[in-house]
């Protein structure tokens, strides 16, 4: 686990140390190890270590093979590399040290770009290989790991985050009008466009190719589901037990490391799974570590100790005290690197903090679940929402909403009438491929009120969900509903939002890996391939999770319905002077991105009374968040330095 | 319609829903769910305000779209509440 930079064209020698340095400066938190440049004639890479295999200099990147003709720096795990070492070594490759990273490069020699379809792993990598003058980069199936590129003056520049791309002279750091509004709408934007213009990410599961100054940019792998109907029909019990063993062994794993290995502990279903199974397999010595919070509404502190004392494990609880948001958000949007609606980021941020602090570098997660076992509300809401649909006159049936959201104290009050005009949006078009979205999306939207007149006149016309919509695969409308809604959050939000937000920048903030056993593309694939029942079954979430886990957790955690990840939004700042000072109506007119007398209203509306629908919430940590990107952009650095 | 009611709803409205924004002017007749103008937690703080400012209790059987779904329903249901019963 690292950060890496890099690029491809000419530069002079101590112009690309330079420029290698300080585009290493700028992710220096991602490997606080360690720190390689290398630099020939039209190439120049990067690399700051986190040491977690092969603690020695061995394991020093940008590392070679035995000619120099091929080098790689790499970000990431490849946590079936044990299995691939003695497949190469039994084809003829000699190792010469124990790192996963020679690993990467052997099955580079042995098998082209063709070496990725044999990693089980989170990775983002660049290879330069010299004979055939083609730079190779690369990123994990499931987009755990970030990787960013862009041209400039001709050459082609890649890093591991954004910020190391504006250590480039000449690169201007300028939010992306179109990815405001894919956040304003979808919550993240649609991969390759990122939050600033020109500045591009590899997407998920592809691989790209610049050699002789073209580019080709191809998938390698890609989610897909069984026409509806179709899929793994085998014995219940059968699918049980061939996902309990896919759990312990991406779990064991993903416990390979020459460090020690913690495990974060939400109290919920997954995490508890992931934190049982790795207790199991590390006996006595696992430390788990869960978030804390003052209010009630969202502290989940005697589930993770109540889960804690079933396995014997010593669990670190980490307070996310009042303030601490505000305190903590300009850090996390730097990280970020985009805008966000809404601060769940940041308790995230204080727990990778005090993980370190407890000198851990590595810790397993049980993010993925949620997306792959259906786990998410709005997969309960589109079933309910397609049942009222098909009696729309129903007084009985929309009573169903209020089961799935028994946190939300304002629906629980709300009439039949009511809940069915809240949940009706797109109710009478099934077909529509984006069907279990549409209240999100239409909710989300609802806060791009708050633009300003210029930005809606560079916006007119643009439809970011129609956008969406057209990057479907032809096959998705075969896909059983279920199903589509999955691929919807599998396939954008978990890359674009939670991964890119709560999971990799928030933890390598700190200089800490996440390691998520559910994103294992074995576990995804069979995953996919279960009938949709099996995940999501009458109104229960996750069953043949639940199924599979028997045994391995307190029946009250076990059968404990899902409780959402959240944390206080705009409440959070009530106390934080700097939220009034980025949102008024000066600072708002000086970023030109949003309205000054709107968004004056709506900063009076949350100190006198706060706000408490959806709406206004992601619209006010949206603009804020994207008022301090704005402020820390960075200058660009001038030209010819 | 009452112009005084009228006014005040669309005051109320436009400043607590809309803060302010008049670029997408608001038709007595528009659906408040339809165009986004307000949500679930909208719904009570319309209800609120409505028992506070016109001194009207709303039974649980009052608060549905029918009664409070656009400008011009609601007006029409605070002037049908405070008729006097005969």
């Amino acid at each position: 686990m690292c950060g890496i930079a890099g690029y491809l064209g000419h530069l002079p020698a101590g112009e690309a140390q330079a420029l290698l340095q300080r585009m290493c400066a700028a992710i220096a938190h991602r490997g606080p190890d360690g720190q390689g440049i290398h630099v020939e004639a039209e190439v120049g890479f990067g690399h700051r270590r986190l040491a977690i295999i092969d603690l020695s200099e061995d394991g020093a990147q940008p590392m070679a093979n035995d000619d120099g003709t091929v080098r790689v720096t790499y970000n990431g795990e490849i946590f079936n590399h044990v299995e691939l070492r003695s497949m190469l070594e039994a084809r003829g490759r000699r190792f010469r040290t124990s790192s996963d990273t020679e690993v990467l490069l052997r099955l580079y020699e042995e098998f082209g770009t063709e070496c990725v379809s044999h990693i089980n792993g989170d990775f983002a990598f660049a290879i330069w290989d010299g004979a055939r003058r083609r730079l190779f980069l690369a990123r994990d199936r499931m987009g755990v790991r970030p990787l960013f590129h862009t041209m400039h003056e001709g050459r082609f520049y890649f890093a591991s985050e954004a910020k190391a791309l504006f250590a480039v002279p000449g690169i201007a750091p300028e939010i992306d009008p179109l990815a405001l509004d894919q956040i304003f709408t979808l919550w993240a934007p649609i991969a390759p466009r990122t939050a600033f213009k020109g500045i591009f990410e590899l997407p998920p599961a592809h691989l790209m190719i610049v050699e002789e100054g073209r580019t080709e940019l191809r998938p390698y792998w890609a989610l897909s589901f069984p026409d509806a109907g179709d899929g793994d029909n085998r014995p219940k019990a059968e699918l049980s037990e061939e996902l309990r063993a896919l759990l312990e062994d991406a779990t064991r794993i993903r416990l390979r490391a020459d460090v020690e290995v913690g495990s974060l502990l939400s109290g919920g279903l997954d995490s508890s799974v992931i934190t049982a199974l790795a207790a199991q397999l590390a006996p006595g010595r696992l430390r788990s570590f869960g978030v804390t919070f003052d209010d009630p509404e969202f502290d989940e502190s005697a589930w993770q100790q109540t889960m804690a004392q079933a396995l014997g494990v010593t669990h670190h609880a980490v307070a996310c005290r009042a303030g601490d948001i505000a305190s903590m958000f300009p850090a996390v949007i730097r990280h970020c690197e985009r805008s966000v609606l809404r601060t769940a980021p940041a308790p995230l941020y204080r727990l990778a903090r005090s993980v370190r602090e407890q000198s851990v570098k590595v810790v397993l997660s049980g993010e993925g679940a949620d997306e792959i076992f259906a786990g998410y509300d709005i997969f309960r809401e589109a079933r309910i929402r397609r049942f009222c649909g098909r009696q729309p006159e129903s007084r009985t049936r929309p009573h169903l909403f209020r089961r799935i959201y028994p946190y939300l104290p304002s629906l629980q009050q709300q009439s039949p009438e009511y809940l069915a005009a809240f949940f009706g949006v797109g109710v009478d078009s099934p077909e529509d491929p984006l069907f279990s979205h549409r209240p999100r999306f239409r909710t989300t939207a609802g806060g791009k009120m708050f633009f300003s007149p210029e930005l809606r006149s560079t916006l007119a016309g643009y439809d970011a969900a129609g956008e969406l919509a057209s990057l479907l695969p032809d096959d998705f409308r075969r896909w059983h509903p279920l199903h589509q809604a999955q691929y919807l959050e599998t396939r954008f939000l978990l890359p674009g939002y939670i991964m890119s937000s709560q999971g990799d920048r928030m933890a390598m903030a700190h200089g800490v890996e996440g390691r998520f056993p559910f994103l294992d593309h074995r576990m995804v694939e069979f995953a996919s391939r279960l009938p949709p029942e099996a995940k999501l079954n009458g109104l229960r979430e996750k069953h043949i999770l639940r199924e599979a886990a028997a045994g391995l957790l307190p029946p009250t955690i076990a059968n404990r319905p899902k409780q959402p990840y959240r944390a206080p939004d705009s409440a959070s700042f009530r106390e934080a002077n700097y939220a009034v000072d980025l949102l008024s109506p000066v600072a708002i007119s000086a970023t030109g991105l949003f309205n000054p007398a709107t968004t004056a209203k709506l900063l009076e509306k949350s100190r006198r009374s706060g706000l408490s629908g959806f709406r206004d919430n992601a619209a006010f940590v949206g603009i804020l968040s994207t008022q301090l990107l704005s402020k820390d952009l960075p200058k660009p650095a001038p030209s010819g330095a | 319609m009452s112009e005084t009611i009228h006014s005040q709803i669309r005051t109320f409205v436009v400043d607590n829903f809309l803060f302010g924004d008049h670029s997408a002017p608001l038709a007595d007749d528009q659906s408040l769910i339809e165009n986004d103008v307000m949500d679930s937690t909208g719904v009570l703080e319309l209800v609120s305000f409505i028992e506070e400012r016109f001194g009207i209790a709303m039974a649980d059987a009052d608060i549905v779209p029918a009664n409070l779904d656009s400008v011009a329903r609601i007006v029409s249901f605070i002037e049908r509440k405070r008729e006097p019963v005969n």
